[in-house]
């Protein structure tokens, strides 16, 4: 603990002691794969970020910046972790131009009150993420977490118009701007996104914001297996249909949505009482535009043999939205261990969906497979004890996810894995990372090697 | 040039794909901006190994390189500042691959934009980003500018439509970023690449998505009698929510000059128009179309017309984009410019703009996309008159700044290049251009890739030493 205290000593002589937490108790929340930090900072300006970060460099001590906190488990095991700077107190909204669509924002901000906030001048932000109620916007930028809405919308690089960071000698660097169209110099905010903190800390972005929607609607088409659910997705996709969102549900997936939504007591389409494969859409427009979205779903999806498919009532809708939107939250809890490999595949079959499910069940009782916008899978694969055994199982179906998704031209992330695996199954999730040109880029962000060492597959 | 670096750039190419007479290199010192920068070799790859070579040898001979696609670029990025060997991709032009079903093709750099739209379009399939000069730019300039369009600001930009390069770095070593099949791991390095000017490395190969062509489509024409009410309506159109496909405004002196050459059926007697676009499922655009119509008559429009049919879509769209051919006809030679701003303050910009030029004594036109905010005032000059083009070139500066000045940027389409790096410390701190610049090293070391761009010359941190020519030659 000598050394705990002596970071965190170093830190109130930097930037005194109001902002620096060094209890023990408190340390163990900020916790990543195991490893507790020396100290908490919390910074109630950019000056005190930069400050805190020149000290490291300094000291030779690992800064990992962090929102929320509530996708830490995102990326490999930190290789070093010694202060935590917790970027929460920042959260003003620099500038708004409602008339403009453009927002500027403190990293700090929470989603959830820059939605209220927006709703005012009846617009939003795309980015419908896992633990909304608690995400940061900079935390969110830095996960590269899937947002429900990018069907239609795009990801964060389609809207992320510019940021502010300090970057690993210290310095508050900004790229990108307040508009809407820009080509003034190298994209860095790019590099931000899903950069898990490891190139800088962010402490201001600027989105492209977007008119709200005036109607919304939901449909929900059930079907006997995966080959026909996969026909009707790609059916709408052809036709062209603007929607927001097109999951694909696997059985075990409807099945937990039931269980979550019956507990909670909300409302519960009843075709994921009896459903085998689902597929849920939604759109938005105005009121012609969702009737029409919401008639062809339902004429493509019985010309698909569609079991049942009906459009949703608005409770019902907002209720599977906003469980798909979390669905990283509860997948992750759903059992004492598990993994959840994130592919992305240049086509999705029918084969490859059924290749899945075969693995998982040779290794564990229970997986979970939703299709999502993009090309990408989530898998999970759940083990019902936290025990060597099952975390060997657990590790063997990454490697094998892993093989099957390489024979299929794709690729695997891992969202969750537990950390005793982590680095073999990172390792072989990261196969097909350029590693040299990913230090490049790390090493020119943060040559004293500040940032998050071993966050990103490869050792980066 | 060293003759035998000539020699063995000929023999590596043959002769055939080299090109070292003055009256030839001539040709290639100029884009579509005022700059100039000659090379003192050309040379036309057709391959990947070939460019690999190319950067290769010119790295033995400590010989700057720089890419070129079709040169239509408007901020001189694609000129050889520093001479040395610039390498046209016009002859690396081939579509490799189409998958119609997952949406994505790929191909050699220098393929014509339109080209991948013309190869696609028998599936209900196109390439969204639409520079004004679609026809005759190339891909791979379109992903070192970023380029934009008309549509873009429905559609997005260049960078939102590739989702994967091959590269040529500056040692010659070929390497691949981005995820062909959709997101990659890591660093979003597909997205450093695209628009970094060619500073960092040669694009080989593209991967570019293709969007499906919308079920429907209206064009509006809205004729203003002054430009001021003209540009409250964007800015009105912007804050309803209402997105349209494209938003583009022509002043009254221009859309003169573009009638008389084109016959678009714009109104000569008018102040301003708005070319308007919107597209997407029937029962939206038929909305859209109707609110449209209606902020522009709240905005004093005199009339709002709707093209009837695709002929006349197609005449109203040739007008917009045979504008700056149109300007020829009035003038020896004209500078557009390329500002962004935040939409809100278009009429104070333009008010603004008209103001500069005034003091300088230039007639400036506008034409440009209105819906993004990004400005092209052009000032028409004579290149002859050297206290003209100085004139010029100064009007324009003080209108870049104007648009910083306003919470926009230097640059919304055309780029940095060697127009406006002298600009950027409007924008950026010595903290950023150290950043950049580390960025920049990491890939471009001894910037013996396309030199004097984007960075400043003139200030020390930013500092991008240009080789000069009499020192390469003298060392050699």
């Amino acid at each position: 603990m000598k050394v705990a205290a002596d970071v965190a000593g170093r830190l109130v002589e930097a930037i005194g002691a109001k902002r620096v937490v060094a209890a023990e108790e408190e340390l163990a929340t900020y916790a990543i794969d195991g490893l507790v930090p020396s100290a908490i900072v919390r910074p109630a300006s950019v000056e005190e970020v930069a400050e805190v970060v020149r000290l490291a460099v300094k000291d030779k001590l690992a800064v990992v910046p962090v929102g929320a906190r509530s996708k830490c488990e995102l990326g490999m095991a930190p290789q070093q972790y010694d202060i935590a700077i917790d970027m929460t107190g920042l959260r003003g909204i620099a500038h708004y131009d409602a008339g403009d669509l453009t927002l500027s924002v403190d990293a700090g901000i929470p989603l959830r009150e820059l939605e209220i906030y927006l709703k005012e001048k009846g617009q939003f932000l795309p980015l419908a993420v896992p633990c909304f109620e608690s995400a940061t916007a900079g935390g969110t930028i830095a996960s590269g977490i899937d947002s429900a809405l990018r069907l239609q919308y795009g990801s964060p690089r389609d809207f992320l118009i510019g940021a502010e960071f300090v970057d690993g000698t210290g310095q508050l660097c900004r790229s990108g701007g307040r508009v809407v169209k820009n080509v003034t110099g190298y994209d860095l905010h790019k590099l931000l996104i899903g950069s898990l903190g490891t190139i800088g800390v962010i402490t201001r972005v600027n989105f492209r914001t977007f008119p709200l929607p005036t109607t919304f609607g939901g449909h929900l088409a059930g079907f006997a297996n995966s080959r026909e659910a996969l026909e009707y997705r790609s059916a709408v996709e052809k036709a062209g249909l603007p929607v927001a969102n097109l999951e694909v549900l696997s059985p075990s997936v409807a099945g937990m949505i039931r269980a979550i939504l019956q507990k909670s007591e909300e409302p519960l389409p009843p075709e994921l009482e009896r459903a085998d494969w689902s597929v849920y859409s939604s759109f938005e427009g105005n009121e012609e535009v969702v009737r029409r979205i919401a008639l062809d779903l339902d004429t493509i999806a019985r010309e698909a043999c569609s079991a049942q498919s009906r459009i949703l009532q608005p409770a019902e809708d907002e209720a599977l939205g906003g469980m798909l939107r979390e669905c990283f939250e509860w997948l992750r809890w759903a059992s004492p261990a598990n993994v959840i490999c994130r592919l992305v595949l240049p086509e999705i079959k029918t084969g490859f969906l059924t290749g899945l499910l075969q693995l998982a069940e040779s290794v564990a009782p229970r997986s979970a497979l939703l299709v999502r916008a993009a090309g990408i899978v989530y898998f999970a694969v759940f083990a019902e004890e936290n025990d060597e055994v099952a975390i060997a199982s657990l590790a063997k179906a990454v490697s094998r996810v892993n093989a099957l998704a390489r024979a299929g031209n794709g690729h695997t992330t891992l969202l969750r894995a537990p950390t005793a695996i982590k680095s073999q199954a990172g390792e072989m999730a990261g196969e097909h990372i350029d590693r040299g040109m990913q230090l490049r880029v790390k090493q020119a962000f943060d040559p004293a090697g500040v940032f998050v060492p071993g966050r990103i597959v490869g050792g980066i | 040039m060293r003759p035998s670096l000539i020699r063995e750039m000929k023999s590596l190419l043959g002769a055939v794909n080299v090109l070292d007479k003055q009256e030839d290199l001539l040709l290639y010192e100029f884009d579509g901006s005022v700059e100039k920068g000659r090379p003192d070799l050309v040379v036309f790859p057709h391959t990947t190994a070939e460019v690999s070579q190319i950067v290769k040898l010119a790295g033995r001979y400590e010989v700057p390189v720089v890419g070129r696609g079709a040169g239509t670029g408007l901020s001189g990025g694609a000129l050889a500042r520093g001479g040395g060997v610039m390498i046209v991709f016009a002859r690396m032009n081939k579509i490799i691959e189409i998958d119609v079903e997952n949406r994505w093709a790929v191909v050699q750099p220098g393929v014509v934009n339109l080209d991948i739209t013309r190869a696609v379009e028998h599936a209900g399939l196109y390439f969204a980003p639409d520079p004004s000069s679609a026809k005759s730019c190339t891909i791979g300039g379109n992903v070192a500018e970023n380029a934009g369009g008309p549509h873009t600001l429905a559609c997005g930009v260049t960078t939102n439509h590739v989702s994967a390069l091959e590269l040529v770095l500056p040692d010659g070593e070929i390497v691949r970023v981005g995820g062909k099949h959709g997101d990659a791991a890591g660093y979003d390095l597909c997205g450093l690449f695209v628009g970094s000017e060619g500073t960092l490395a040669l694009v080989t190969e593209v991967t570019v998505k293709l969007a499906r062509k919308p079920e429907a489509v209206k064009t509006l024409l809205a004729i203003f009698e002054t430009i001021e009410d003209a540009s409250q309506a964007v800015v009105e159109i912007t804050a309803s929510g209402i997105t349209p496909a494209a938003c583009e405004m022509l002043d009254g002196w221009t859309l003169r000059v573009v009638e008389d050459y084109v016959h678009a059926g714009y109104p000569r007697d008018s102040g301003a128009v708005l070319l308007l676009e919107v597209e997407g499922l029937r029962e939206a655009v038929e909305g859209q179309a109707a609110a449209i119509a209606a902020v522009c008559r709240k905005c004093r429009a005199r009339e709002v017309r709707l093209a009837k049919d695709d002929h006349e879509r197609d005449l109203l769209w040739k007008g917009r984009k045979s504008a700056f051919g149109a300007l020829g006809r009035v003038a020896p030679s004209n500078y557009v410019l390329d500002g962004v701003i935040p939409r809100s303050k278009l009429p104070q910009a333009l008010e603004r703009i008209k103001e500069i030029g005034k003091r300088y004594g230039f007639n400036v036109g506008n034409i440009f996309h209105a819906g993004d905010g990004n400005l092209h005032p052009i000032v028409l000059y004579d290149p002859r008159d050297a206290k003209q083009f100085e004139n010029a070139v100064a009007a324009a500066r003080e209108i870049i700044r104007a648009c910083v000045e306003m919470g926009g940027a230097l640059t919304g389409e055309h780029g940095v290049g060697m127009e406006k790096n002298e600009l950027m410390g409007l924008l950026f701190s010595d903290a950023d251009f150290a950043l950049m610049r580390r960025v920049h090293d990491a890939f471009n070391p001894d910037s013996s890739l396309n030199p004097g761009k984007i960075f400043p010359l003139s200030k020390g941190c930013g500092e991008i030493r240009i080789k000069k020519k009499e020192a390469v030659g003298a060392k050699l």
